[in-house]
């Protein structure tokens, strides 16, 4: 406890921060297997009796605890082992063992104007901007540090003024059908993150019914190309009930169809042509996202030999078993699954060469972290494609226009 | 005289390895080797094993923590790091390092002006009283 002590004073001088403030929840980055340090970082703390003070959830691990067969042994045995002791420790510390990048897909989570402390990027994202919680993102080691000690600086997004807009970026000049496509979310989040750098954007033009994974969708994607951890939007996310709530001066982006036409380009690295997988989920698919797979699926199958993984929480995959979704999913074909991530790791079985995703977040690491060439597309582009087994392209979606 | 900002307790010296661009001590470097691995960046290949390590920033990683930590645990990390932006990853990595394995390495803040002055130097000791001393 004295470590955990420590290291939260040590980042509150560095941060300027004058006090401490308690926190109600954090989620924790640092179950996610680096190397030994983080095994006996761990080890330490329990050998030395701490214990958590606020609720805690885990981020997803190295390997999956639930489905041990996702990522073979012989792989690279000594990580594989690290992974899984760190995950076990973990769970001892007292942890609610999550293992998911989207704990707020899950209920009892944090609410409006709860002070936590969060690791990873998206969920630092999701939950400053449409949440409405506050917390700065909190590398490893220091996340755990907060979750014992119940406090964190009082400082950066934790405070008003940490919270106001340095930048406004307009999308009302584009048509309402472009902006209520899934893929524009991920687009316009892309977009976002490469403008605002580690700014905080404003953005208008969204509708107020946009769907909590579209909200997803930009966490992760201005979280990935710039470092985002906080955007509000008007009339959608709950600071900004109008722009003037968050916005006085600074700079203006009025977004036009070349902007989202270069996002695209960006976003998809391969040429069209034959697959050889398609993983979604990434930050995890949500329980609506599984309801709208089904439905484009309609018992299809994923043609025979391709891979296609979706990754998720095990708290949604149960939610969505009880719904008899999974089954169907398995059926055609889809494989889901739980405690991992697909890219943000050494290589899961079945992804090489060129694969195709829906995730502005996936394309955006994938190609770097697994070596894969990225064709990106929208959710019902990926169904098609993985049915034929090569890029479909939707002739009815803008992007293709 | 310099006096920089100690980031960790400690003192420190060795030979200067002055980096042209911000390092990100997860992805972009190898805590096995000590090697710098980011293809894009202009140093690639460098060990920064034992070295001074004199940079303005670095990028920012949730997992950098981890990867210093890792690298001070295997004794392929700097002796010490300067930097003009304090850096609340790697103190925090290199405090966990020196409680577990009573490892040091040396993180210490200066202002831009003078990190710019250092980069000439072929060696720095660095007192714990954050006195910084060039050397040829």
């Amino acid at each position: 406890m004295q470590l955990a002590a420590r290291l939260v004073v040590k980042s509150a001088e560095i941060m300027g921060a004058e006090r401490l403030i308690p926190i109600s929840f954090a989620h924790l980055d640092a179950c996610f297997y680096t190397g030994q340090a983080h095994v006996d970082f761990v080890r330490f703390l329990i050998e030395n009796g701490a214990s958590l003070a606020v609720e805690t959830w885990t981020n997803n691990g190295v390997v999956s605890l639930a489905d041990p067969g996702l990522r073979p042994r012989v792989e690279d045995p000594e990580m594989v082992e690290g992974a899984a002791t760190l995950m076990h420790l973990y769970e001892r510390l007292g942890t609610r063992p999550t293992w998911t990048c989207a704990p707020y897909q899950l209920p009892g989570g944090p609410k409006l104007g709860d002070h936590i402390a969060v690791g990873e990027s998206n969920a630092v994202s999701y939950y400053n901007s449409v949440v409405g919680a506050r917390t700065n993102k909190y590398g490893d080691y220091l996340d755990v540090a907060c979750a014992l000690t119940g406090l964190a600086p009082d400082a950066g997004l934790h405070r008003d003024e940490g919270r106001h807009a340095e930048l406004h970026i307009d999308t009302t000049a584009l048509p309402e059908q472009w902006r209520r496509e899934d893929i524009f979310a991920h687009l316009i989040g892309h977009h976002a993150g490469r403008l605002s750098g580690r700014r905080v954007p404003v953005i208008s033009g969204l509708f107020p019914d946009t769907p909590s994974f579209a909200l997803k969708a930009i966490s992760s994607a201005a979280a990935s190309s710039g470092g985002v951890e906080l955007w509000h939007a008007v009339g959608v996310t709950p600071e900004a009930p109008e722009l003037a709530s968050v916005f006085d001066t600074g700079d203006m982006h009025r977004v036009s169809a070349e902007d989202l036409a270069r996002a695209h380009r960006d976003l998809s690295t391969a040429a069209d042509g034959p697959l050889d997988a398609v993983a979604l989920g990434t930050p995890h698919f949500g329980l609506v996202e599984f309801e709208a797979l089904v439905r484009l699926f309609d018992g299809r199958k994923v043609k025979a030999g391709l891979p296609m993984l979706v990754s998720t929480s095990r708290g949604v995959r149960e939610m969505a078993r009880a719904r008899g979704w999974i089954e169907r999913l398995q059926a055609s074909g889809v494989e889901v699954p739980v405690d991992v991530c697909t890219y943000h790791s050494p290589r899961v079985r079945g992804l090489t060469g060129r694969v195709m995703t829906n995730a502005a977040k996936w394309a955006y690491y994938a190609p770097g972290m697994l070596g894969v060439e990225v064709a990106f597309g929208s959710l019902k582009e990926c169904v098609e494609s993985a049915i034929r087994g090569e890029v479909w392209r939707d002739p009815a979606l803008w992007t293709n226009a | 005289m310099m006096r920089a900002r100690m980031l960790t307790a400690g003192s420190a010296e060795g030979p200067v390895l002055s980096l042209d661009e911000p390092l990100s001590f997860w992805g972009a470097f190898e805590p096995r080797t000590g090697k710098i691995i980011d293809v894009h960046h202009p140093q690639r290949g460098a060990c920064v094993k034992d070295t001074v390590l004199v940079m303005t920033e670095t990028r920012g990683s949730g997992s950098a923590p981890g990867a210093i930590a890792e690298a001070i645990r295997l004794g392929t990390a700097p002796v010490a790091i300067i930097l003009a932006e304090a850096d609340i990853n790697l103190a925090v990595g290199a405090e966990v390092a020196a409680t577990l394995y009573g490892r040091h390495c040396v993180m210490a803040c200066v202002t831009a002006e003078e990190l710019e002055s250092l980069r000439g130097a072929r060696w720095i000791s660095i007192a714990s009283d954050g006195v910084v001393t060039p050397a040829g």
